[in-house]
């Protein structure tokens, strides 16, 4: 199965610190890539590489076997990918419909059209089974950490994605919400999306990934299936780089 | 009081009364200011019932006329989360410019006005680039060219009033007209609110200036062109200050530097702090600062009616301004640590 989203080499280096070096990642329709690493080895600015936050130095990047060129998060957005961002990037001063539909609502005339963006809200929160939310007009200020991980998940589904990023979607909520949310990241890829999931935690990474990335100081250690490796190994590649004949040989990807 | 941010649910649930959801409908900021209001009213209305005559409703509706532009403006800069505080400045400029620009063309008011617009725009467009592309802090920018603006206004016109408007008609319509037993200088308030209402709530613009205001990370994660906006919000604010400024020169009858435009900034700020502006932004509304506007004017005049030394009614002002971001600070639950945010 050819990857949705590949890229090939990428550099990136913030002034003088390159943060990413050479870097291969791919990620398959319906499957849930982990992408792991410890903090600071550049999860966040690959994925952000990916959504066009940043642009990269250098390296390819295909989409569904094309190359292709990513300059904004609207070019993004517009091949179909979708990244729910660490920090969640919601406006606390607005309701949810208003949030899920930031930047992209829909018109009628020059005028909002507000009855089919609520109406597109519901359906999709529906879709994935959320049924915590009392009101789709309530204001984001007033939700639980859950809820507003929902939210943006939804936010991403709503626009018949391809790709779906989480960004440690689960890091700041408790036992139950984290397995809402988990079980939310299954249903995406059973769905037949190409989901990314970023996690410092092993036991949501085997639950529920079917492919492990591992970064280490900026550079891929290892791209593996779940199924192939241990918890051990896995924490091997994100602490040193390397496990065994997996990894990294002199910083450099066997 | 609790204020509920359900703005309208889905489905409301049975049993809310009509009078209930109306409230919520109003916001209990509007609620609040409307019962100040007839408060104020019946205070001043008891003690002189001139305050009750046509005449004066209509002196308290053309007064509030330019400083409600004004404040109309500086509504949309705030929810951006920015502030403008050269309004007044431009305003000043402005007028100059239309009278001088009438004068020049030997008698065309069209081109004065027009002529004062532009420069309005163009004045609005230098406070956004600074601020965008010099990365300086709204309020260092904005004081910066208020000093500015107003020394250009002063330097072209030697610091006197400029030209004579006073005979042209469209002057004097502006002026003293009247269109449905409305004074013109009311209409032109009613349409700019209305314009700049139906911009902020029902159009993605609006939309975007209130995510932007509320978290300009996620605005800017969004895909939403934030320099873009920021730009042409201080344009706009530049062009209504402008057309404040033209209202100036129709009132007065000639161009002036900086009578009847200084100042006007704090009036501008503080309308839209009492009218529920966040100064953090991404929260006020044109409904809310319409009705802060009345209110201030309303006790503008009383103040006089009631002959209150001037001087107190500049700290009155000021007190007013303090008082109307501390209620909202306190309700938004800022903590006492620090700078305020
Ligand atoms: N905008 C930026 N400017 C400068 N350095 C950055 C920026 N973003 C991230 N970095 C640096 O890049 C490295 C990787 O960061 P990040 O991608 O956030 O790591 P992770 O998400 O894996 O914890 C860190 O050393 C961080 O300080
Ligand atoms: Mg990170």
């Amino acid at each position: 199965m050819t990857p949705v989203l590949e890229l090939r080499g990428i550099d990136k280096s913030f002034g003088p610190v390159q943060v990413l070096h050479d870097v291969d990642f791919s990620v398959h329709p319906g499957e849930v890539t982990a992408l792991v690493g410890d903090n600071g080895a550049g999860k966040s600015t690959l994925v952000k590489c990916i959504g066009g936050i940043h642009a990269v130095d250098s390296g390819e990047y295909f989409f569904d076997g094309k190359t292709v060129q990513i300059n904004s998060p609207r070019d993004a957005a517009e091949l179909g990918i979708e990244i729910v961002y660490q920090d969640l990037a919601l406006c606390d001063n607005l309701d949810i419909v208003q949030n899920m539909f930031l930047g992209r609502e829909h018109r009628r005339g020059i005028v909002l059209d507000e009855d089919t963006m609520e109406e597109m809200a519901a359906r999709t929160l529906e879709s994935l089974s959320v049924r915590t939310v009392k009101s789709i007009r309530q204001h984001v200020s007033s939700l639980s950490g859950g809820q507003r991980q929902t939210v943006a998940i939804a936010k991403a589904v709503l626009w018949n994605s391809k790709v779906v990023i989480l960004d440690e979607p689960t890091a700041a909520l408790g036992v139950a919400q984290t397995a809402q949310v988990l079980e939310l990241v299954r249903r995406l890829a059973d769905q037949g999306l190409a989901v990314v999931l970023i996690s410092h935690n092993m036991n949501d990474v085997f639950a529920v990934s079917d492919r492990i990335a591992a970064l280490y100081l900026g550079r891929m250690a290892a791209q593996v299936r779940t199924s192939d490796v241990t918890h051990a190994q896995v924490v091997e590649l994100i602490t040193s780089g390397r496990s065994g004949d997996l990894g990294l040989t002199n910083g450099v990807s066997a | 009081m609790s204020q509920t941010r359900v703005e309208a649910p889905a489905a409301a649930p049975e049993g809310r009364s009509a009078m209930r959801r109306a409230l919520d409908g109003a916001g209990v900021q509007n609620i609040s200011l409307l019962i100040a209001l007839v408060l104020l009213v019946a205070l001043i209305g008891a003690r002189e019932p001139v305050f009750f005559g046509a005449a004066n409703l209509k002196t308290i509706g053309t007064a509030v006329a330019i400083s409600g532009l004004l404040a109309i403006g500086q509504t949309m800069v705030i929810i951006l989360g920015a502030l403008d505080i050269s309004v007044g400045s431009v305003a000043g400029l402005a007028s100059v410019a239309s009278a001088m620009i009438f004068t020049a063309t030997t008698g065309s008011a069209p081109l004065g006005i027009l002529g004062a617009l532009v420069i309005g725009a163009l004045c609005g467009l230098v406070n956004g680039c600074v601020i965008v592309y010099g990365r300086v802090n709204p309020v260092i920018a904005t004081l910066a060219t208020l000093a500015a603006f107003k020394g250009v206004a002063q330097l072209v016109s030697n610091g006197r009033a400029q030209g004579y408007t006073g005979s042209d008609p469209v002057f004097v319509f502006l002026a003293r007209g009247a269109v449905a037993g409305i004074p013109t200088l009311i209409w032109v308030l009613i349409i700019v609110a209305l314009a700049v209402h139906v911009l902020l709530k029902y159009t993605d613009i609006g939309r975007n200036i209130y995510a932007i205001g509320g978290n300009d990370v996620a605005a800017r994660l969004a895909g939403i062109n934030i320099n873009r906006y920021i730009l042409g919000v201080y344009l706009a604010t530049g062009v209504i200050a402008a057309l404040g400024g033209v209202l100036i020169t129709a009132r007065t009858g000639s161009g002036q530097p900086i009578s009847g435009s200084e100042g006007l900034e704090l009036e501008a700020i503080t309308a839209a702090a009492l009218g529920g502006c966040a100064m953090r932004g991404g929260k006020g509304a044109v409904s809310g600062t319409l009705l802060a506007v009345v209110l201030l004017g309303v006790l503008t005049n009383g103040m006089t009616l009631l002959g209150i030394n001037p001087f107190w009614q500049n700290v009155a002002k000021g007190l007013l301004l303090v008082v109307a971001v501390v209620i909202q600070q306190v309700r938004s639950g800022e903590r006492r640590v620090g700078l305020p945010a």
